[in-house]
């Protein structure tokens, strides 16, 4: 079972794990990114590619299934306007074992961060606003999966 | 004649004012490195989005590449910062 979702609409993980523990599986594990509050952010604003984000993240969920043995993928990212504590990304994974599922779920949420074309933008109580810069830390988190 | 369209996305988008246009297509050898060139000319605005290659990223008919690529016969080149999503 492969689902992936890019939307505006607010995402429920709970009714995301669901189709996930039926699949025959003994583990499944999930990611959930929250917006991060604080510092004065008040809005969080999502962009992205759309002829090529859904493709991309099929090329990255494909890479997940060669290198585990998965027996589903759920990943939803959220794009548009969002506030603190909304949720913006949704990960989930089932395999028969806890390692798999695991694993694969960081992989996921590592390479959904640094290779898919999704842009923040970050916007300040004080009316200050700018796009967020990407991270070597997440560079550095992706290529872990290289070796 | 063959054409190219462009699009710009995050502050890329916002230094040059549009999401995207349509360019002659300057020919399979040229890179996306010198069709930046060719649109530093336009204005202040490209010249600014443009002014740090190394803040730079594209991608071919939705395939991400290097700047030094060949455009090839590719119809589609987006350009903008690194992605940040996730």
């Amino acid at each position: 079972m492969i689902h992936i979702r890019i939307a505006e609409a607010p995402l429920d993980p709970g009714a995301l794990l669901e189709p996930l523990e039926r699949l025959g599986g003994g583990a499944v594990a999930s990611f959930t990114g929250i917006v991060r509050g604080g510092g004065g952010l008040v809005s969080l604003r999502l962009d992205h590619y759309p002829a090529m984000t859904e493709r991309r993240i099929v090329g990255i969920v494909e890479e997940a299934r060669a290198r585990w043995p998965l027996l589903g993928v759920t990943v939803v990212h959220r794009v548009g306007d969002l506030q603190p504590e909304d949720r913006i990304v949704f990960v989930g994974t089932a395999s028969t074992h806890r390692a798999a599922a695991l694993e694969s779920c960081a992989f996921l949420i590592d390479w959904l961060k640094t290779s898919a074309p999704f842009w923040k933008k970050e916007s300040f109580l004080d009316g200050r606003s700018h796009w967020v810069e990407a991270r070597a830390e997440d560079d550095a988190a992706r290529d872990r999966w290289k070796a | 004649m063959a054409t190219l369209d462009i699009l710009y996305f995050a502050w890329v988008r916002e230094a040059i004012g549009r999401d995207g246009e349509t360019v002659e297509h300057p020919g399979a050898q040229a890179t996306v490195s010198d069709l930046i060139d060719s649109l530093r000319a336009r204005g202040p605005g490209y010249a600014e989005a443009f002014a740090d290659r190394s803040r730079l990223r594209a991608a071919l008919d939705h395939a991400f590449v290097p700047l030094e690529t060949p455009l090839g016969e590719a119809h589609e080149l987006a350009l903008f910062p690194p992605v940040t999503g996730g």
